[in-house]
């Protein structure tokens, strides 16, 4: 089947149950990966955390050059080093996460059925400090972009394993974040879709589009172009700029729902982050 | 300075990354609008029992913190190799790595 | 007036200590680093550096560089040889702003077989030239794409 006729007719019956309350993402993963074994059928299913480095051999091979001096490496001591100082109160971030805060990053997003929203890491570090007296960071880039990097790649190898559990709140949010990600927004008038699912692999102008599956995995990432370590959602606002459309605000509900549904779709990939891209 | 140097098969393999701006002259501040200073290394050296085994000259091309990796023999586990640069202005660092 | 004439010949004196300072300052073993470094032109930089600008096209030069840089401001390059004798290996950038990248003296026992990352302004050929101690200069030369990204997907 030619590749847009079956994404439009996958879309058309993963859009087709339009109850918000409704939300089948077992199914919406399976057709996903239906769809992208269809279009690299050698790439195995782990391979694609690597994102376009699994496509593209020219790219990878200088990333793995980079990769024997990780650009990010810094990030991560300063995000242990930031990650281990108590607060004023005494207590420290370990404090405020499961397993001391080492090797749970597989678990977010997750949604707070109490607070009926998704629960980012960033948003969970920065409760962290709202609770215990400290001020929020700014999101995106910088001691929390580093605090993430450090989670991160404790997590290194954890399979990523979002949960939407059986909750109204829980499938509403996730089906706006799939509602988000199939929209078309911006001048250029084109959706998260448009690029990294019918057009994965293809090139844009020199950069080959990576596919949305195994997309979350290696954030935050260091990337050559902000010449820093910024999260997913830093990354969001800029894709969302570079197609016209006003970025919403880092940790808006928008962007975690995006995120929660984004994140589920590479539920059972290893997580690889830091990671380096373009 | 980052510095990676192993035997292998009787050769020492080095690999090291300098941290340097490696200014060109020709960025912008992006807070005042001037232009940055030229800055960059002019040489690197790796001496090895008072041996120079490898010297490297920049021009302003070189990437910022130069990536450098070369092989030499001579060299066993335990020993120490002395690394130091120049820049163009002067500035100058060195760093002792030993062979693994 | 008397005073302004000690004063200026006073800096005279001083700057003139200062400028021979300079001139007699010590120079490394081996130092290589020149002003072939900063000419603009390929010519003026091998002359510079070599005091020879005729290059020998040889399949003993390997120069491994990307067919398209991900990243134009890191572009990995690695040169190898199998020619004996070697004095140095050097990478030339046609197109940039100072077309002589970097140039390695290999000392004996050393490996001809280095690699770095150099920056690159636009499309262009990079040259590897061996230079070998009886004066000859080795070359192979290859085209790195540098473009515009689209959105760094």
């Amino acid at each position: 089947m030619k590749r847009k006729t079956y994404f439009t007719l996958a879309i058309a019956i993963s859009m087709s149950v339009m109850t918000p309350s409704f939300a089948d993402p077992v199914s919406d993963n399976e057709t996903v990966r239906t769809y992208f074994a269809d279009i690299f059928p050698e790439l195995a299913l782990e391979s694609y955390v690597d994102g376009a480095y699994a496509i593209d051999k020219n790219g990878r091979d200088q990333w793995l050059q980079i990769e024997e001096f990780p650009p990010y490496d810094d990030a991560i001591d300063n995000g242990e080093e930031l990650f281990d100082i108590a607060f004023a109160n005494g207590k420290s971030y370990a404090s405020c996460f499961d397993n001391e805060g080492i090797a749970i990053k597989q678990n977010y997003p997750y949604f707070d059925t109490e607070k009926n929203q998704v629960v980012t890491l960033e948003l969970a570090i920065n409760e962290c400090r709202i609770k215990n007296g400290e001020q929020p960071l700014a999101y995106g880039k910088g001691p929390l972009a580093y605090l993430s990097a450090y989670m991160a790649s404790t997590s290194r190898g954890e399979l990523i394993n979002v949960i939407v559990p059986d909750n109204a709140g829980a499938q509403a949010a996730y089906e706006e974040g799939k509602k988000f990600f199939y929209a078309r927004r911006g001048q250029l008038n084109m959706a998260c879709a448009t690029c990294h699912m019918a057009s994965a692999g293809k090139r844009l102008r020199a950069d080959i589009l990576s596919p949305a599956l195994g997309h979350v995995s290696h954030f935050p990432a260091f990337r050559a172009k902000w010449d820093d370590v910024g999260t997913i959602q830093r990354r969001y606002a800029g894709c969302n700029m570079q197609i016209r459309s006003k970025p919403f605000k880092l940790q808006s509900e928008q962007y975690r729902n995006l995120e929660y549904f984004h994140t589920y779709m590479s539920n059972g990939l290893p997580l690889n982050g830091p990671g380096t891209r373009k | 300075m980052k510095v990676k140097a192993k035997v292998k098969n009787d050769k020492v393999k080095v690999k090291l990354l300098v941290k340097h701006p490696m200014d060109t002259g020709l960025q912008k501040d992006k807070n005042s609008g001037d232009l940055i200073p030229v800055k960059y290394i002019h040489e690197l050296s790796c001496v090895h029992d008072g041996k120079t085994v490898f010297l490297a000259s920049f021009g302003r091309a070189v990437s910022k913190d130069p990536y450098l990796a070369f092989s030499f023999s001579g060299g066993k586990k335990g020993d120490t190799l002395s690394l130091k640069w120049v820049d163009s202005m002067g500035d100058t660092e060195e760093f002792e790595a030993v062979i693994k | 007036m008397l005073e302004n004439r000690r004063k200026i010949l006073k800096r005279i004196v001083e700057a003139t200590a200062v400028i021979g300072a300079v001139l007699i300052m010590p120079k490394l073993a081996f130092a290589k680093w020149s002003k072939a470094f900063d000419a603009d032109t390929t010519e003026a930089a091998m002359t510079g550096l070599f005091n020879n600008t005729e290059t020998i096209a040889s399949d003993k030069v390997f120069l491994k560089v990307p067919e398209i840089a991900e990243n134009g401001a890191v572009v990995p390059v690695n040169v190898k040889t199998d020619i004996e004798n070697v004095k140095s290996i050097s990478v030339v950038a046609f197109k940039n702003p100072q077309p002589l990248a970097c140039s390695f003296t290999i000392p004996e026992g050393t490996d001809s077989d280095v690699s770095i990352r150099i920056r690159l302004f636009e499309t262009m050929d990079v040259q590897a030239i061996v230079e070998t101690h009886d004066g000859k200069l080795f070359s192979v030369q290859k085209e790195v794409k540098v473009t515009i990204g689209g959105c760094g997907g």
